[in-house]
């Protein structure tokens, strides 16, 4: 029998070595968001989530051997491959000299933002953005399709009661936690504006909120939580962040010029690229948000119900 | 010379141990696991591209003439949170498996499978 | 004058820091049991993250910088103490073996009665 938990628990560590290695690689935007989703929720899903299916793992139904054989070959095979790619950190690698250069030297004039990774993950790039927000909207209803359960309210009361004996002997965690909450909401807004001219944006801030009702479901129960928000109004307000994004666009189509091209909302373009950068982060934040908050409140209570 | 492509090798290695993991264990849990650490190994192939010796992260400052490509950023920076979104609707097929099999362990939903047949 | 100083006193705080989690690290491998293991961390941590914050705040001249390294360090007094808390409540209940010379509250007085 080989724990689970231990595997879950290296996968976290795991996730935040990466980020670390992000920040090396000048890349802090994605260490960022890796710090936020790899090391926090996503073991926190994978640690609910075995607490339904068993922390035990079967190791019989171990062969090693046809495995090792088909990773080494394949393994070898892409070492072979690499021996034609340009070396780590040169600077005259194909990949920094075709579209990279005028994302730096122009995006200042044509977008107004220092981030860069900003004004290409919102302007130059919206619609592969786009793309992905309507990719983890997706996700979202799966897990809802999969996991919804209907709800009677003698089980409520059943729990509740439960709830209260257990935290009894969380007081402590109980008052830091509410002290806390309020800062990671608000530095969840700080990342969420920010964004344009340091590490952040809506993806991050999303995460970050999220992670922030989280810690409020771990501590005051499932039952409190639902009364602080409501499982249909997130529903809505995770449609409303991809609606807002999409109307942006067809906006901007409706006053002739292409699909997400800002500079249709105001009469100067930089502005109306500001003004649409704006918009898409706080629909891709809200996004974000409503469907990690969607995600957790199933798990949670397909957890209570079992 | 060689050595300069190091960060492939140290990706390969990564990804190959992820690969492993997902074909050589039956526990579905475990095969998730998998996925995210090969997942991982790509975000890291693909941050190592875009640096540059002496670069900095690219946000734009006064006196700073090497920024990192931000492309790749972009482009990692939304899988990671799709990532995230994809492997917890595995994680809830995972729990489905379990209340209709009773197992997470793939033999044994094997064997459940032929017994119905 | 004044400024090499600063990066002294930086460096010396820094190296504290480092020090202090370095001995940590020692202290959860060579530890007998969980409870003495989380311990080494929980008392080190706080104090070494502390130093090597306080360091960073010496070296960085930036005055927004430095507020917010000082924000970070009102969150960590406040959550690694939390944390090792928890860790050694949820060790608590789920009967983690302890060291068999040492007796909890209840059993010292009863024996004591």
């Amino acid at each position: 029998m080989k724990d689970l938990l231990a595997v879950v628990m290296l996968l976290g560590i795991y996730s935040l070595l990466s980020a670390s290695l992000f920040v090396a690689m000048d890349a802090v935007d994605v260490a960022f968001t890796e710090a936020a989703v790899g090391a926090g929720i996503s073991t926190l899903l994978m640690l609910v989530a075995i607490t339904m299916t068993g922390r035990s793992e079967y190791p019989e139904r171990h062969k090693p051997l046809l495995a090792l054989a088909v990773v080494i070959v394949t393994g070898s095979l892409l070492i072979y491959g690499t021996l034609d790619m340009p070396y780590f950190g040169s600077a005259e690698a194909p990949i920094h000299q075709h579209v990279a250069p005028r994302y730096i030297n122009d995006s200042m004039q044509e977008i107004g933002v220092p981030n860069i990774v900003t004004s290409v993950l919102a302007s130059y790039r919206a619609f592969d953005t786009f793309g992905e927000v309507v990719v983890i909207f997706t996700a979202g209803i799966g897990v809802l399709a999969l996991l919804l359960v209907a709800r009677r309210s003698e089980e409520d009361e059943k729990a509740d009661l439960f709830n209260y004996s257990m935290h009894e002997q969380h007081l402590i965690l109980r008052i830091v936690t509410k002290m806390l909450i309020p800062f990671i909401l608000l530095f969840a807004f700080y990342v969420q504006f920010h964004g344009d001219f340091g590490p952040g944006g809506g993806f991050q801030a999303g995460v970050i909120f999220a992670s922030a009702i989280f810690l409020y479901v771990m501590l005051f129960g499932m039952t409190t939580a639902r009364r602080v928000i409501n499982q249909s109004f997130i529903q809505m307000i995770a449609a409303t962040g991809v609606l807002l994004y999409g109307s942006v666009g067809v906006v901007s189509l409706l006053s002739g010029k292409e699909f997400f091209d800002y500079s249709a909302l105001s009469s100067d373009p930089v502005a109306g690229q500001h003004l649409g950068i704006l918009l898409i982060e706080l629909g891709v934040g809200l996004t974000v948000a409503s469907i990690m908050i969607i995600i957790f409140f199933n798990f949670a209570s397909r957890r209570g119900n079992q | 010379m060689l050595m300069g492509l190091y960060n492939y090798w140290v990706v390969i290695v990564l990804m190959m141990v992820g690969f492993y993991i997902v074909i050589a264990h039956g526990n579905l849990v475990k095969k998730i696991v998998g996925l995210s650490i090969f997942q991982t190994s790509v975000f890291i192939f693909y941050i190592s591209m875009a640096m540059v010796d002496g670069g900095t992260a690219p946000i734009l400052d006064e006196g700073i003439k090497q920024y990192s490509n931000p492309l790749p950023h972009v482009l990692i920076l939304t899988a990671i949170v799709v990532g995230i979104a994809t492997t917890a609707l595995g994680l809830a097929l995972i729990v489905r498996i379990k209340e209709a099999y009773g197992s997470i362990e793939e033999e044994e939903i094997q064997k459940k499978d032929n017994l119905d047949c | 004058m004044i400024d090499s100083l600063m990066q002294v006193g930086s460096s010396l705080f820094l190296l504290i820091g480092s020090f202090l989690l370095l001995s940590g690290g020692v202290g959860i491998l060579r530890f007998p049991d969980f409870y003495s293991r989380m311990h080494a961390v929980g008392v080190t941590e706080t104090f070494a993250t502390s130093m090597i914050i306080i360091g960073l705040i010496m070296h960085n001249p930036d005055l927004l910088v430095d507020v917010k390294l000082l924000l970070i360090l009102l969150m960590t007094l406040f959550i690694s103490p939390t944390a090792g808390h928890a860790l050694a409540n949820a060790a608590m209940h789920a009967d983690m073996a302890r060291p068999k010379n040492i007796k909890s509250d209840d059993e010292v007085t009863s024996s004591n009665s």
